[in-house]
């Protein structure tokens, strides 16, 4: 699903300094922050939201539709656990270095519970001029604007340059999707781009991809059905094999993985791919024109 | 992580998983004493943590100490996938009926664990799918339920076990329960013996730790084996940074894993080559003055790109840290700034303020200048 500003959101981990910044700016943007939790704190206001001691107790007294955990990675489990049970339609992990074990119990919650998850280790989910739930600067009209062009990243730096790279050159978002860096994770760059196909808001898909997985390979088995334009970056070209870059799921091993294969998958699919992030709104106006 | 043989055998070993008998030898010396406690003939292998090695002639098999001197004396010094062998184990040998394969594995696909299983091991898997697709056997566990001997002895059907299927299926079990215990990214067994005797046992054993896992298993993990590092990548290590040290001159600071890459992308793209791959994203923005002292230890380095795209990571903070790094460390290198995102304005006007340099507003003039002054081009760090 895309988010919308109705989307009601309770934050995981609300009282720490860093749910605390994310959540303010979220609610300043206007997005629709209905509670916090934190069992310790349970009972209490935090900037001017209710406090539960768990997403269950939330779900009676301010029903939610998405959880945006702010949760350490040994904790994130459990947490993930009690947001599925009480019946998030998503959730949005930011987390990183969850243990991967832990990371596929969490899955197997969300399929029990039919929640869907994004992430982990995303950095969350923006609508420009609508709503945002993760760590993304969705507050800065520099970077994020609204327009018609959805953004799928593995990595939040990587998606927030791009989106600063369409605005600058006069491409509004309809959504960014930020998938995670994880080998493993609950919403592919292909599941997110058939999020976009379906979204009549947004007119292209831009995919922000990097070494290491088939997440691109499969994306691009769904593109080359697709009659939205859809343009790619992939990062980690000048990479060096056998080196984990930062993600834990960007690393070419065994030959698999590696730039050219996520290039030529992309290419023959018929997506243009860009060598450089500033050649992405060339390569989306052109064809935008022949698509129209 | 990475385990070496012997060490992943261990683990088995204390789990009631079937292995050989077998000894950790230093030298050709205690191969000959290890070969004459296990009653003479025996395998010499090779350890490190890489596949390859009985390709690469690092196992051999002796008929008695004096042999097994003698391959020891040839394996030590060897270097294989990179690794130079300092280590050997020395096993009983195992009479073999038939070579199997049997792994459990994270699977990005499924989002969970997945049991495989060929009745034809002792090659790479690669050759084995290439060989016969339909001969690898797939179990798609869920995790939640775990994997029980039905389940798995319902996926060897139709193979012919030697009348042993049963008792595989139960090895699988066994193998998937290690594999949840040791949070396994990898627990492959290739190749699993079918013994003349009637016996199942592992006669190798690769297992990859999940990196995330390391802090609670602490324990397991002191058997690793360390990542191969450069001196300042174990420092950024120490120091909670992830440091990868290249062989380019362009120096590179980026917050987040994506931006980096495609900082050092960009760079190559305009013809320069990356020093390095450092990234202070994440929970790691408040850390960019280790970060860039670490940096500009690499002597190599003859400009420095600071490219800040903020989300998460304050741009405000980070710009704080390299400031002050560089004030304190006066490298007498030219840098090159491009800032966005969270924090811009205030990091701006730091930058500007405290070094004199107006941050590019596009990142590809701040490549193409750090990229032209590393080859010796401009001497001024400052924008136009």
């Amino acid at each position: 699903m895309i988010l919308r500003r109705g989307h009601r959101i309770l934050v995981q981990g609300v009282t720490g300094k860093q749910g605390t910044f994310w959540t303010q700016a979220m609610i300043d943007y206007g997005a629709a922050v209905v509670g916090g939790v934190n069992p310790r704190k349970a009972g209490t206001v935090h900037l001017g939201l209710p406090v539960f001691a768990s997403a269950a107790e939330a779900s009676g007294e301010a029903p939610f539709d998405v959880a945006l955990m702010f949760i350490p990675p040994a904790m994130a489990k459990d947490a993930a656990f009690d947001a599925c049970e009480a019946g998030a339609k998503l959730l949005v992990c930011l987390t990183e270095h969850i243990p991967a074990h832990d990371v596929m119990e969490m899955m197997a919650a969300a399929r029990a519970n039919g929640t869907r998850i994004v992430g982990p280790n995303t950095a969350g989910l923006v609508t420009p001029g609508e709503t945002f739930a993760g760590i993304l600067p969705a507050f800065n009209p520099r970077v994020f604007r609204p327009g018609g062009v959805g953004v799928i990243s593995r990595s939040g730096s990587l998606g927030t340059l791009l989106s600063l790279v369409l605005t600058q050159n006069g491409y509004g978002q309809s959504a960014i999707y930020g998938v995670g860096g994880d080998p493993i994770i609950g919403t592919t760059t292909r599941e997110a781009l058939e999020i976009l196909d379906a979204d009549p808001k947004t007119e292209a898909a831009v995919i922000c991809g990097e070494i290491g997985g088939s997440a691109e390979e499969d994306a691009a088995e769904y593109a080359a059905g697709m009659a939205k334009p859809v343009v790619a970056f992939v990062a980690g070209r000048a990479s060096p094999p056998g080196k984990k870059m930062g993600h834990a799921g960007a690393i070419v091993s065994g030959g698999k993985g590696d730039y050219q294969s996520k290039r030529k998958a992309l290419e023959a699919a018929g997506v243009a791919v860009a060598d450089v992030p500033s050649d992405i709104p060339k390569l989306l106006s052109a064809r935008l024109r022949a698509a129209a | 992580m990475n385990f070496e043989e012997h060490a992943a055998k261990a683990l088995l070993k204390a789990r009631g998983l079937p292995v050989p008998d077998g000894l950790v030898a230093e030298s050709p010396e205690a191969a000959a004493d290890a070969a004459r406690a296990l009653g003479g003939a025996c395998v010499v292998k090779a350890q490190a943590p890489t596949g390859k090695r009985g390709k690469a002639g690092g196992i051999r098999f002796a008929g008695s100490p004096d042999e097994a001197r003698a391959a020891a004396a040839d394996i030590f010094g060897m270097t294989i996938g990179g690794h130079r062998i300092e280590r050997l184990l020395v096993e009983e040998p195992v009479p073999i009926a038939a070579e199997l394969y049997a792994a459990v594995l994270s699977d990005p696909a499924s989002r969970g664990p997945v049991v495989l299983f060929s009745a034809m091991g002792g090659m790479d898997v690669e050759e084995m799918a290439a060989a016969d697709p339909a001969a690898m056997r797939r179990i798609e566990v869920d995790i939640a339920a775990g994997l029980n001997a039905e389940r798995a002895a319902a996926a060897l059907e139709g193979l012919d076990l030697n009348g042993k299927a049963a008792a595989i299926a139960e090895f699988l079990t066994d193998l998937y329960e290690s594999y949840r215990a040791l949070d396994a990214e990898l627990l492959e067994i290739n190749p699993l013996a079918l013994t003349e005797d009637g016996r199942i046992v592992c006669l190798d054993c690769k297992y990859t730790l999940d990196d995330s896992s390391v802090g609670r298993q602490a324990a397991v993990a002191e058997a690793g084996s360390p990542e191969r590092m450069t001196a300042l990548e174990a420092e950024a290590q120490a120091a909670g940074l992830k440091y990868i040290e290249l062989d380019g001159s362009v120096g590179v600071l980026a917050n987040g894993a994506g931006l980096t890459m495609t900082t050092m992308d960009a760079i190559a793209r305009f013809g320069g080559r990356p020093a390095n791959f450092l990234e202070i994203g994440g929970e790691a923005y408040t850390k960019a003055e280790t970060a860039l002292t670490i940096l500009l230890k690499n002597p190599n380095i003859r400009s420095l790109l600071v490219n800040f795209c903020g989300a998460f990571a304050r741009t405000d903070v980070m710009a704080d840290g390299v400031v002050r790094a560089w004030q304190k460390l006066d490298p007498g290198i030219p840098v090159f700034f491009t800032i966005h995102g969270t924090g811009e304005d205030e990091a701006i006007a730091l930058v500007e303020r405290e070094l004199g340099h107006r941050p590019f507003d596009l990142m590809d003039d701040a490549v193409k200048a750090a990229v032209g002054a590393a080859a010796g081009g401009a001497a001024q760090g400052a924008a136009a």
